[in-house]
């Protein structure tokens, strides 16, 4: 059980992952892969600033701002220099590995001690639960610790969406969604597109910082390689929330990509139970991802063939 | 209330595929004059529009728009004086958002977007209003994405955004050469009765002979990157299709004679 709630929650944080791949790879079709950086980045200025006694709230919203910075880096190396999309996010992530060494100052920084977003949750929890170390739940013992972080993770994960689906129906987020969409058109009704690139890829690396930074606070520690593999993590998120739900409305994208992280993480969780060794787990992630964008393509020429066949 | 001076244009300058698209254009366009723009293929006349609305740098010339020189602004910054139609009926729409959002980027067309809710109910209801207008029962299907609609519609609508907020120039490039015949019938009705009702100063390029005959009170022809002819006023009334493509005619025959002349003059001296 303790397994299913921690695959829950891993899943609850890094679907800000999958909502940040959302905005850049799906709206803007801009293949950013400064997420790999900024999420350590988010845990690398949370972790050091939780060892330095910042309060929890504000080492994790620090850590959002550094990976806003960032993505406005990728974004202006791209509309400013005019450097190739997927270039200018490499650029930046690998500039971030030599940052994050800097500001963790060694690879690993582990938590324990600390006060971190995870204690105060728990501290909350227990306060509610009446002080138990343990509930009962459709008859399996679960940690009154993992309760308490996970619902706290759902109400923060659902507060973000809301306010990314309020974003995204403002006037600015409103000319962000077209500029992915039609961008000779948004110029024609007087928007920067490069100023609305830049602009989301901050959005978008905000989130994942922000993912990051939870992450490094529910794991325990930060460590420089943790973002390794997670552009990859996040798009096979978006591509199971698409075949959930449809991509069709605005709200559907979002709550999909919420419940892809999820039910990627439960599969993933399960997989490794079963056996599967944890090397093996970004080289079936990519090759999930190859047949999720090589699929659709196929069965349509199937179709047509088997069409053709009958006629 | 527009002036072009010396505008020049060449593409791919210095490779074997250099086209010189504007050849020195000056143009000077009253405000509330309808200006039709006609020519041949690659004569460049929707390079002259997107000079004007700033696609590319200019390498000579000045735009001035309403006594301001706009020849160097970037394209966004032109579009909040300057309301655009293209020929691709899919390329003045979004698709993927919905008839009231796209119509909300319109009403704020060159203007600051902040965080305030783009579908206010405000503008929702005038929004019924004015696409109630179109006849195309599309008031009910406000929420749908525009990707579902028509060419025509869509182009039905790229019009009503282009002049949602009064623009100071419309250019309308070849808007209704890619729809079928009844759609393109009735997007220039609409084209029409907005112009007239707003008095827009506007830049229509067509490759329509009827369209050019009966429509404007100016007409422009285009050859090579220059502007040949220009008729004004009654001398534009009496248009008849015939008599433009007696003129285009004139040019192919002036055209031929160039070439066979340069062939002599190569000929003798190579």
């Amino acid at each position: 059980m303790s397994l299913l709630i921690g695959a829950l929650t891993i899943g609850l944080i890094l679907s800000l992952l999958a909502l940040g791949v959302l905005l850049s790879f799906r709206i803007f079709a801009f293949p950013d892969i400064t997420a790999e950086g900024s999420l350590t980045l988010g845990a690398a200025v949370a972790a050091t600033l939780l060892t330095h006694g910042w309060s929890p709230l504000a080492a994790t919203a620090a850590g959002l701002v550094a990976g806003t910075v960032y993505g406005t880096a990728t974004g202006a190396l791209h509309t400013r220099f005019g450097i190739n999309g997927l270039l200018a996010g490499i650029l930046v992530m690998t500039a971030l590995y030599s940052v994050n060494l800097h500001i963790m100052g060694r690879s690993n920084i582990p938590l324990m001690g600390a006060a971190t977003l995870t204690t105060q949750a728990d501290a909350v929890g227990r306060r509610l639960l009446g002080g138990v170390e343990s509930v009962h739940l459709w008859g399996w013992e679960v940690s009154s610790r993992d309760l308490s972080v996970l619902l706290c993770s759902a109400a923060g994960i659902a507060l973000a969406g809301a306010i990314l689906y309020w974003f995204f129906r403002t006037n600015l987020g409103t000319a962000m969604r077209a500029t992915g969409d039609n961008d000779q058109m948004i110029r024609a009704l007087g928007v920067n597109h490069g100023t609305m690139i830049t602009l989301g890829l901050a959005v978008s690396n905000g989130l994942i910082a922000l993912a990051g930074a939870l992450l490094a606070q529910y794991q325990g520690f930060a460590d420089v390689q943790m973002g390794i593999g997670m552009v990859v993590w996040g798009l096979a998120s978006v591509i199971i929330g698409e075949a959930l739900v449809g991509t069709r409305q605005l709200g559907f994208a979002i709550a999909g990509a919420v419940m892809g992280s999820v039910l990627f993480r439960l599969l993933v969780a399960i997989a490794l139970r079963w056996g599967l060794n944890p090397n093996d787990l970004k080289l079936i992630t990519a090759v999930f991802v190859f047949l999720a964008l090589i699929l659709p393509g196929l069965l349509e020429k199937l179709q047509t063939r088997r069409g053709r066949a009958h006629a | 209330m527009l002036e072009m001076r010396g505008v020049r244009k060449t593409f791919h300058a210095g490779t074997p595929n250099e086209v010189r698209s504007l050849a020195g254009v000056d143009l000077n366009v009253e405000a509330a004059s309808f200006v039709v723009v006609i020519g041949t293929n690659g004569s460049g006349k929707s390079t002259l529009l997107n000079a004007v609305a700033g696609t590319f740098p200019l390498d000579q010339g000045s735009i001035q728009l309403d006594g301001a020189d706009i020849g160097k602004w970037p394209e966004y910054r032109r579009a909040r004086w300057i309301g655009r139609v293209f020929q691709n009926p899919f390329s003045g729409t979004a698709p993927g958002l919905s008839i009231a959002e796209n119509l909300s980027l319109a009403a704020r067309r060159g203007r600051p977007r902040g965080l305030g809710w783009a579908l206010e109910a405000g503008l929702r209801g005038q929004m019924r209003d004015v696409v109630s207008r179109l006849h195309m029962g599309l008031e009910d299907r406000l929420d749908n994405p525009i990707g579902t609609l028509s060419g025509g519609q869509r182009q039905a609508l790229t019009l009503l955004m282009a002049t949602w907020l009064q623009p100071k120039l419309l250019l309308l490039d070849e808007h209704t050469a890619a729809l079928d015949p009844k759609s393109a019938d009735q997007v220039i009705r609409l084209s029409e009765e907005i112009v007239e009702r707003d008095h827009l100063t506007t830049l229509m390029v067509t490759h329509s002979m009827h369209q050019s005959a009966t429509l404007g009170d100016r007409l422009i022809m285009m050859h090579r990157g220059r502007v040949i002819y220009d008729f004004h006023g009654a001398e534009k009334r009496r248009l008849r299709p015939e008599d433009l493509l007696a003129r285009f005619e004139e040019v192919r025959r002036a055209e031929q004679l160039d070439e066979g002349a340069a062939e002599m003059l190569r000929r003798v001296y190579v």
